[in-house]
């Protein structure tokens, strides 16, 4: 050789065009599809011309194992290079070609020689050690295996609801098969193993081997549940705290081994002993499912089953990547507490530049150019507020996928049939309220499927398809989001709940109740103790509960049923707790702020329309119904503008099911405003809910409509 | 009642030696008041504040901070001095507090600001017993600077739910 290089230079180049070879390869398998597989790393043409270059590299660098490895692939490429899994062979045989560099450069004996068609990739396991150690790429991990196993059952889901649809199968493929990969770079060999053997019956269900059975879905959501507790377990153990929740794995692998070997239509393993197997082909067919770790050492020979089978399967499954599953991976997590500051900031960026716009002396100036300056500056700041408001909005599905699990599981044990019809997936909403929604929705549900569902026999007595139908529905309504829970089951007993109401004293004269009236009933304290509540209305066990979380997130809960029809939850809630849309009222000198959802309209009465009672009490006539009267000013013990409700504003309201005025000063305006806690001091006054800064700057106190007329009736 | 009773032995550890450091010192009447200096977050003059129904007298409201909505006390009306209009020199001292759990920030209204002072532990003396009918929780010490005496505050005492709480029964009988 005339080249003046060291073998150790050669040796690093070498590392370079190794190392290029695997990037290129792994920048391309997320743009590949199933048509252009063949193009992988390039075309055949780049590759081995990529290929030549290595092995001359390696000839000089003295590593004689990676140079024949190098050679072998390059002999085999043209023949690979026809087959739709060239990607995953090639991705095999570069890992292999770095394994023998690794071991080479360590001056260890390298991994066997590579053969034509059987690679056998190996010794990476030194390199990820410290890699394994490394916190941060675990909780990576967990987090993104969290993501994939509640979209895996969702997939699932769909799979029972359509078995032919090959699409979700897909997906929870590659769900679990990322899951499985991760967990073998991260040297997790409990989730890796229990990752594989799903991995395997998926791969048995997409192949057409398969029939997906209910009983092939419930392993696969069990092996779901097993992974998220492991997933759990490493989480603890992240934190120094106490795992073990995931339990032995072992008893799972059996039943998901047990499922494949009990399928009559499997074909028998093509030979007595995996580990002679052939590995080579991408199509190795069906792979036994293997105890082994891959990740551990143990005799060479056995590795290599799993890992080309996987492999195998990782093409056939990006293969089938539709556009759109890719789509969601390009997001990034931020920690809410920024999030809420730049929420904060871009408030007070609002403001001033507001103060700006509406600055006399500028103004004054008449010059066009700071006009013009100052309407971008308003676009500007327009959008940055809208785009930072938008950024704590999550779609539903999250939710909706927990949901049609839990009808899953409940209608199984029930012994129910359940179709769960779920639309408006898409519909985003604040995350803090998806969060705090999950709880009372999941009540709900349950509720619906345990009480307000018949079963079969029921349903069919009463002419009704043995079917239930439950619509779970989600969409925005001017400026709510409105979630619908409809089921066609027994529906509300409206007798039976009054009865039981006066039997409790909770109503007295119960004719004049309206439905909506009786039917909120169900979520009074004393209603959701004890059993009769659901003989009554099938209905009711925990509901008050309900209807609380609901009323934390400013939302409320109506109901609309008929005997025997059925029963329709409609949950309306703000779209974000952080801003509400608000009517700033003044009272003498100070304003307040009221959510506009609180107001049902606003008058100025007549002279006539108010009349006291017992000189004690208010009342005003609104279009013929009598409503107390709560004079803001004297609650708050604040000097009015006026006294005479004559030249005052009555706001009507609702607490508590009752409707009543609030007399205020005026209407100063409406406004959207960020909602600010008072802090620790100042959280427990009755009547104010909390602040916000208007627009000048300023604080302005937000009311707490049931707040301000509860206290008003106490005293 | 009980709360008063039971603050005199919780901040007794405060009697320590940890007591020298940078005071913020400021006036409220003829009398001199000192807080340490890590509590300040900044001062800032007198502005609006919101005032918020139902709650002590002490509790002047709420202001704006560059986007969070903090309370504000005003010294004075806290410490049963007479009230006196707001003017140039009135300032908000804002400060960060222990919360149930989470440090949060609160103005204080006080006449005006008047110097940073390092106070060696020789400086600092331990409140003098005044007898049974005067309880004074929030004092963590007395400091002599030039012939004047500084009275050290323990902020977090004052501040704190349960001090504006003991206001607000008072308000409230």
């Amino acid at each position: 050789m005339s080249d003046t290089r060291t073998p150790q230079e050669w040796s690093e180049g070498l590392g370079r065009s190794i190392d290029s070879l695997a990037m290129r390869i792994l920048m391309e398998d997320d743009e590949r599809s199933s048509k252009d597989a063949a193009l992988c790393g390039g075309g055949p043409a780049a590759v081995a011309e990529i290929l030549t270059t290595i092995r001359q590299q390696a000839e000089a660098a003295g590593c004689e194992q990676t140079a024949a490895a190098a050679g072998s692939l390059l002999g085999a490429l043209t023949e690979a290079a026809g087959q739709p899994d060239f990607g995953a062979w090639l991705s095999e045989g570069v890992l292999h070609l770095q394994a023998n560099l690794e071991a080479e450069s360590n001056g260890e004996p390298a991994g066997s020689p590579v053969q034509t068609g059987a690679l056998t990739p190996d010794g990476p396991i030194t390199a990820h050690a410290s890699l394994a150690q490394d916190p941060d790429l675990i909780a990576d991990f967990v987090l993104e295996a969290a993501e994939h196993l509640s979209s895996v059952e969702a997939h699932m889901l769909a799979i029972e609801q359509d078995p032919a649809n090959l699409e979700p199968l897909h997906s929870a493929f590659r769900g679990f098969h990322t899951i499985k990969g991760l967990a073998g770079f991260l040297e997790l060999g409990e989730i890796q193993d229990v990752a594989h053997e799903i991995e395997a019956v998926l791969d048995r269900a997409r192949t057409g081997q398969l029939a997906i059975s209910p009983e092939v879905v419930d392993i696969v959501l069990a092996g779901a549940d097993h992974l998220r507790l492991a997933l759990d377990d490493v989480d603890k153990a992240l934190r120094g705290e106490q795992s073990g929740a995931a339990g032995d794995h072992r008893p799972l692998i059996r039943r998901i081994r047990g499922l494949l070997g009990a399928e009559p239509d499997t074909p028998p393993p093509p030979e007595g002993d995996r580990s002679t197997e052939p590995v080579g082909e991408p199509h190795a067919g069906p792979f036994a499912p293997d105890m082994e770790d891959p990740g551990r050492t143990e005799p060479e020979n056995s590795r290599p089953t799993s890992r080309a089978a996987a492999e195998s399967a990782t093409v056939s499954g990006s293969a089938g990547t539709s556009p759109a599953s890719r789509a969601v991976a390009s997001a990034v997590k931020v920690d809410t507490a920024k999030l809420d500051h730049l929420v904060d900031m871009v408030g007070e960026m609002v403001i001033a530049q507001s103060l700006l716009r509406h600055d006399p002396d500028l103004a004054a100036l008449r010059v066009p150019r700071i006009q013009r300056t100052l309407s971008q500056l308003s676009r500007i700041t327009t959008d940055v507020r809208r785009t930072a408001m938008s950024m704590r909005m999550v779609p539903i599905d999250s939710l909706f996928r927990r949901i049609s699990r839990l009808v899953r599981d409940l209608s199984r044990k029930a012994g129910k049939h359940v179709d769960l019809i779920l639309s408006g997936e898409e519909t985003e909403l604040d995350r803090n309220i998806v969060e705090e929604l999950a709880d009372p929705l999941m009540h709900m549900v349950r509720n619906a499927l345990d009480h307000g569902l018949e079963p079969p026999e029921e349903r069919k007595a009463a002419g009704k398809s043995p079917l239930g139908r439950l619509a779970l529905s989600a969409h925005h309504q001017s400026g709510l989001i409105v979630i619908e829970l409809a089921d066609d089951g027994r529906g509300l007993d409206r007798d039976r709940i009054v009865a039981k109401a006066r039997q409790k004293g909770l109503v007295d004269g119960a004719e004049s109740l309206g439905d909506n009236e009786v039917f909120n009933l169900i979520f009074e304290p004393g209603f959701s103790t004890a059993e009769i509540v659901t003989e009554v209305s099938g209905r009711g066990v925990g509901m008050d509960v309900v209807k609380r979380n609901i009323a934390k997130l400013r939302g409320r809960v109506d109901i609309r049923s008929a005997k025997g029809k059925g029963a329709t939850f409609v949950i309306k809630l703000p779209l974000t707790l952080a801003i509400i849309d608000a009517l700033v009222v003044g009272v003498g000198k100070e304003r307040y702020i009221l959510p506009v959802s609180a107001v049902h309209e606003m008058l100025r009465p007549e002279g006539d329309a108010v009349f006291t009672v017992e000189n004690r009490a208010e009342v005003v006539m609104v279009r013929g119904n009598l409503l107390p009267m709560v004079r803001l000013h004297r609650r708050f013990r604040i000097a009015p503008r006026s006294e005479d409700p004559a030249q005052s504003l009555l706001i009507v309201s609702e607490s508590m099911g009752k409707r009543f005025c609030l007399m205020v000063d005026e209407l100063i305006g409406k406004q959207e405003v960020v909602i600010k806690s008072l802090g620790e001091t100042l959280k427990n006054i009755r009547g104010i809910a909390g602040g916000a800064i208007l627009g000048d700057g300023h604080v302005g106190l937000i009311l707490d409509v049931d707040g301000v007329f509860g206290a008003a009736v106490d005293a | 009642m009980s709360a008063t009773l039971a603050a005199p032995s919780e901040c007794s550890p405060a009697r320590g030696v940890n007591r020298a450091g940078k005071y913020l010192t400021f006036h409220l009447g003829r009398e001199e008041f000192a807080i340490q200096v890590l509590k300040v977050r900044e001062i800032m003059g007198i502005q609006d504040i919101t005032a918020v129904p139902q709650t002590p007298e002490c509790v002047k409201g709420v202001i704006n901070l560059r986007g969070k909505v903090i309370p504000v006390v005003d010294l004075r009306l806290k410490f049963g001095l007479p009230e006196l209009e707001y003017s140039q020199r009135t300032c908000i001292i804002v400060v960060q507090v222990h919360g149930a759990g989470a440090p949060m920030l609160m103005g204080i209204v006080v006449d005006g600001v008047s110097e940073v002072l390092n106070l060696v532990a020789a400086d600092i003396e331990d409140t003098p017993d005044f007898g049974r009918d005067v309880s004074m929780p929030y004092l963590l010490g007395m400091a002599k600077v030039k012939g004047k005496v500084k009275i050290l505050l323990d902020i977090d005492q004052i501040l704190s739910s349960q001090g504006l709480l003991s206001g607000l029964e008072s308000v409230l009988q």
